[in-house]
């Protein structure tokens, strides 16, 4: 309702209000053999109501006045004219008067303190989810940024109580946070880059089957993982797309099912091309999404109710944008045998140079 | 060969420190320089064998600093550079940089590229037989084998990969890789590329699950290694 108000103009308003009064005068007149005058103030009231509820306070207000006239001139006797003869009939003329106006203002004022009342509701989200951010955020960049600290003070200050073991351990926690630390600022950059709204892809032809092997293998370097199974279509052609977007949404997605499975588990890539729409596919055997949250699992800073540490919680929100960014969609489902399977689809041109073969 | 010098022009103190600890802990003498200014006096006074140039100095001067170096200076230069900025990294290789490092990088990483940089430089003579794990090359009889199997390769594949096995350990654009082996009308034609290098990998490869010795530097080109 509130946005239908929001779309029609003021000129418009005053017009559908005087047309409502109009058809509303028009069927009583129609009728004035049958009915008496006093009802058809009724009538004109219920107009001058409706009225209240679509429009903003001036059309109402006009309403009011130009049912009351048209009240007094077409139906109070003496009919047609402005004339009030008869001393019950002005009482009621200025009581109908006093109603139509106090009518048309509590209305709206209802209207508007319900408005109030929503936008402050919708702040307070706001402020909510701001925060929700920044929690995350910070706790995000906080994690690994103790571990270095704790572990460098340990290293710096307690070197001789530690044994070489404990040492080579302190140095690997220091290394898997820088690590961490990179990946997460990577991700917020890729983020500002989506929200400031000027990522224009970059396009070129890709190799999709070279491009799924080196980020699996740049996946795997980085989480020691070694059970990505590969079902490329080497006949796919070649797609005019953005490397580095696509490498990301790929790594992203494989990072992903690495580390939020089992180490034992299967992780599986596969690529085809269906009518110029490029497919990939990636999927696990792991314990999948709750089902209730697969829809939120793209928003920013979303992380699953019972997830474990180590994530970032933009990973998915930075598939999702490139995704889209080159026009294309990514969905979420659970399998029935168990465990998540990501589908991506991208329209875009491909080349199969068939010819160069030979040369 | 005496210890190799190495001149750093970084703006940041702490990666200038970190990069003298692990280069003189691995045998090479260090010179630093916090601007790109006097960097270049730098070079010019004690001309270095090696130079690690951070591209991205304040006011863009890592790009004129190295047009300005190119003009005289025949070593090697590395640039370093942070995540994201391929496009700055392309524009250096093109205009004569080596080789690129992308902070934050691993010490092994850096000392194999400086190596890697460095050897092309003692051998200008570059060998006419290239061993790659087991795919040999021999560029004066132009055969190629796996193992002990020939390779049949196309004119083109054979000029794609000989360029690629002369620049061992380097990376090579698009642009340079187009320009190089189809002309400078085709510099815009990545298309080719994607799809020789494709043939190229399937012939010479051996485990497609790990590519080797063509190794994609994403965005910004390949890179042959023999390691």
């Amino acid at each position: 309702m509130a946005t239908l108000i929001n779309r029609i103009s003021k000129p418009m308003q005053y017009f559908y209000c005087l047309l409502m009064v109009c058809v509303a005068a028009g069927t009583c007149l129609f009728f004035i053999g049958q009915i008496d005058y006093r009802i058809v103030a009724f009538l004109l009231l219920l107009v001058v109501s409706v009225a209240a509820v679509l429009f903003d306070i001036l059309p109402v207000l006009f309403t009011a006045v130009v049912s009351a006239l048209a009240w007094n001139f077409f139906f109070i006797p003496p009919r047609f004219t402005l004339r009030i003869d008869n001393a019950e009939d002005l009482v009621l003329f200025l009581m109908y008067f006093v109603i139509a106006l106090v009518n048309a203002v509590l209305t709206y004022q209802i209207r508007k303190a319900q408005k109030e009342s929503l936008a402050k509701e919708e702040k307070a989200n706001t402020i909510k989810l701001y925060n929700t951010l920044l929690n995350s955020l910070s706790h995000e960049l906080r994690t690994p940024i103790a571990t270095i600290v704790g572990a460098t003070d340990n290293l710096q200050n307690f070197s001789d109580k530690l044994t070489d073991i404990n040492k080579y351990e302190l140095v690997n926690e220091i290394s898997k946070a820088s690590f961490r630390l990179n990946q997460q600022v990577e991700n917020l950059l890729n983020m500002s880059r989506l929200e400031s709204g000027f990522l224009q892809p970059k396009t070129d032809w890709c190799d999709i089957t070279a491009l799924i092997y080196d980020t699996v293998k740049r996946t795997e370097e980085n989480t020691g993982f070694r059970n990505i199974s590969i079902q490329a279509d080497p006949n796919v052609p070649l797609f005019k797309l953005d490397e580095t977007m696509m490498e990301q949404v790929i790594y992203n997605l494989l990072y992903n099912a690495v580390i939020y499975t089992a180490p034992d588990s299967q992780v599986v890539i596969s690529s085809a091309c269906h009518a110029d729409v490029l497919e990939i596919i990636i999927e696990d055997n792991g314990p999948g999404f709750p089902e209730n949250e697969i829809a939120d699992v793209f928003g920013k800073f979303y992380r699953l109710k019972n997830s474990r540490a180590g994530g970032t919680g933009l990973g998915l929100s930075i598939v999702k944008g490139f995704v889209e960014a080159q026009n294309g969609s990514v969905h979420l489902q659970n399998k029935r045998t168990g465990g998540a399977k990501f589908t991506i689809n991208i329209p875009a041109e491909t080349s199969y140079l068939n010819h160069l073969k030979n040369e | 060969m005496n210890n190799p010098a190495v001149l750093i022009i970084d703006d940041e103190a702490p990666i200038r420190r970190l990069l003298q600890i692990t280069l003189e802990s691995n045998g090479y003498n260090v010179l630093q320089a916090g601007t790109g200014k006097e960097g270049t006096v730098m070079a010019a006074t004690h001309p270095p064998d090696i130079i690690l140039l951070d591209i991205g100095l304040p006011d863009d001067s890592g790009h004129n600093i190295l047009k300005q170096l190119r003009e005289w200076y025949n070593q090697p230069i590395i640039i370093l550079s942070v995540q994201s900025s391929e496009e700055d990294i392309v524009k250096a290789l093109d205009a004569g940089a080596n080789d690129y490092l992308v902070k934050p990088f691993r010490t092994g990483e850096l000392l194999a590229r400086l190596r890697s940089a460095l050897r092309k430089n003692v051998n200008e003579e570059s060998p006419q037989i290239i061993i790659a794990g087991d795919l040999q090359l021999d560029l004066t009889a132009r055969i190629v084998k796996k193992g002990n199997e020939p390779v049949k390769l196309t004119a083109t594949e054979y000029t794609l990969l000989a360029l690629f096995a002369k620049n061992e350990g380097r990376v090579l654009t698009h642009h340079y890789l187009l320009r190089e082996v189809w002309g400078p009308g085709y510099i815009n034609q990545s298309q080719y590329l994607r799809v020789f290098i494709a043939q190229l990998r399937k012939k010479i490869e051996q485990d497609p699950n790990r590519p080797k010795p063509i190794i994609t530097e994403s965005g910004v080109g390949y890179r042959f290694t023999a390691e």
